[in-house]
């Protein structure tokens, strides 16, 4: 493993070519947010627009198979991505708020009045409310994992939550808001003991490199192509074979359909039963050039790299303004259990006001909620600010960052 | 494109062979192209019972593209006596031809390998293998 230097893929990424504002610089730091694109995903939509522009799955002219082929070609890719026993079992969706809301109502459709799905206070909102609007029309019970005081899913409290009826445990891999990384092990150990599935939220985790779904044992695995490099519009739901054979279609129209009459319809195997209309095509064929570019990077030295960048961040929040407190970390205190996300609060000082603050240094963040309200009410906060990482950061945005929360917390004191 | 419809698979399909219904039909089993909405029912008798029986005749209905007339004619020619694990073979000999350009071993019915020049046009596989999934799934019916 060779040391890693960012210069080099930052270079690859148009959106750093020029300054923010004349005189000011670009300090990326919302990645979890949204990543950015490097320039050859960016040219893989638009050579397939250029010349293979077409529906997929019906035509039987030139384009029509070119375009179905690289459509195909990129569910392949998705899969090896994600180590699935075969490329059918992707789905894909318009992202991942698409694939959970397939999970809700597809896989919800299996379950009756009474069963239980576990969910965990840290679930962004995608992963909970279309639970709830299953919960609303079916009466499935909902039941909650606590976050741990480090903003990990408390697998400590599965065996006072997951119960002979509970037939799904649902949880992000990784945490939006804090970064920890779930411990699935003990998770897929719980369902497995009473016959559940598991459903894993892997938007965050996937922009950090392969994931290997047979390994973690999961049964769903949803994600989002725009926090790995890719273009917006698209994403996935992985499913075991077995499972998405089960599970009855979400939306209904064109391509989704073995035989249609006016009375009733047969359904495609999946995981056509599952993309009704047409799919995002080039969006699709532009994850997949985002996953060749990542399949170009050294892991293990980008882990290496931006676990000193996160290092940097957390110990420079603890001494923001000589140490005095004003600034929590809500997460993982280090950098065992956690991706390069950090999340933290600041006394006397909103999310909005030092995001706009920091937008003045050229330094983009996320400030709120996260679309993760429940944790922050279990925190007792209206909303943290996030600093998220990606391999194109480097030193000079940590300095930018740092800086500019001097700066900010000097006048929002 | 032209030797995609060259003679022997127009020949093949002019054929027919098996077209019609059976007086007496044991399977019936009707299935469709979503892609193209090409329908075939397919009409089985059989020798014997269970999983060994054999297809003592049959009769299909295609509506359909040229290549899945062909198809269907095709299997007209060769599937009495076949049972449902053998043709399951053939399909898998055809299926291997077409997806991974490979070529067809000597089991194989001869026939089939009018179907080459479908291996280039993907759009078209399911066309060719229609009838074949049919076939089987009315034999294991």
């Amino acid at each position: 493993m060779g040391k890693f230097d960012p210069a080099p893929v930052r270079a690859q990424f148009p959106i750093f070519s020029a300054p923010l504002r004349p005189g000011v610089a670009l300090h990326y730091l919302d990645n979890a947010a949204t990543s950015q694109m490097p320039a050859v995903v960016m040219d893989a939509v638009r050579a397939h627009d250029a010349t293979r522009r077409a529906n997929v799955k019906r035509g039987v002219h030139t384009l029509a198979e070119r375009a179905t082929d690289a459509f195909e070609a990129a569910r392949a890719k998705l899969a090896r991505f994600l180590n699935a026993a075969d490329p059918d079992e992707i789905v894909f969706t318009s992202g991942a708020t698409g694939a959970l809301n397939l999970a809700a109502n597809s896989f919800g459709a299996l379950l009756k009045a009474g069963d239980e799905v576990v969910l965990s206070v840290l679930e962004h909102h995608s992963n909970l409310v279309p639970w709830q609007m299953l919960r609303d029309r079916s009466g499935v019970v909902l039941r909650f994992l606590p976050a741990t005081a480090e903003g990990h899913v408390d697998v400590g409290a599965l065996g006072r939550t997951v119960t002979q009826r509970t037939k799904l445990i649902a949880v992000t891999h990784v945490s939006n808001v804090t970064g920890a990384i779930t411990d699935v092990a003990a998770i897929t150990r719980a369902a497995r003991e009473v016959g559940a599935r598991v459903l894993l939220d892997g938007s965050q985790r996937v922009s950090h490199g392969p994931v290997d779904v047979q390994t973690l044992g999961c049964d769903l695995y949803a994600l989002s192509s725009h926090k790995m490099f890719g273009p917006n519009g698209v994403g996935a739901l992985w499913g075991k074979a077995e499972l998405l054979a089960q599970m009855p279609p979400f939306l209904g129209g064109g391509e989704m359909i073995r035989t249609v009459t006016l009375d009733r319809t047969t359904y495609a195997k999946p995981p056509h039963r599952f993309e009704a209309g047409t799919p995002p095509i080039a969006q699709a064929v532009g994850l997949g050039a985002a996953i060749d570019w990542m399949n170009t990077l050294d892991h293990g030295a980008v882990a290496t790299h931006l676990g000193a960048l996160t290092q940097r961040i957390l110990k420079g929040l603890a001494d923001l303004g000589g140490g005095n407190g004003r600034v929590r970390v809500v997460g993982p205190p280090g950098l065992h259990g956690r991706v390069p996300v950090v999340s933290f609060a600041v006394d006397g000082a909103h999310p909005h006001d030092i995001c706009q603050m920091l937008d003045a240094h050229g330094v983009a963040l996320r400030g709120g909620h996260h679309c993760a309200q429940p944790f922050m009410e279990s925190c007792g906060l209206g909303g943290t600010t996030r600093a998220s990482l990606a391999p194109y950061n480097d030193d000079g945005d940590v300095d930018a960052l740092l800086n500019g929360l001097e700066d900010a917390l000097a006048k929002l004191s | 494109m032209d030797s995609l419809y060259d003679k022997d698979l127009l020949r093949q399909a002019a054929k027919a062979t098996g077209a019609g219904k059976l007086a007496a039909p044991q399977a019936t089993l009707m299935l469709d192209n979503p892609l193209c909405g090409d329908r075939i029912t397919v009409e089985l008798s059989f020798d014997g019972e269970g999983p060994e029986r054999r297809v003592r005749e049959i009769g299909h209905t295609v509506k359909g593209c040229v290549l899945c007339q062909a198809s269907a004619s095709i299997i007209g020619q060769n599937a009495k006596g076949a049972t449902a694990a053998s043709l399951k073979t053939q399909q898998e000999h055809l299926s291997h031809m077409l997806k991974k350009q490979g070529p067809l071993p000597a089991t194989a019915w001869p026939a089939l390998t009018a179907f080459e020049p479908v291996a280039d046009h993907k759009s078209r596989h399911n066309c060719v293998l229609l009838p074949f999934e049919a076939v089987i799934e009315a034999a294991l019916s």
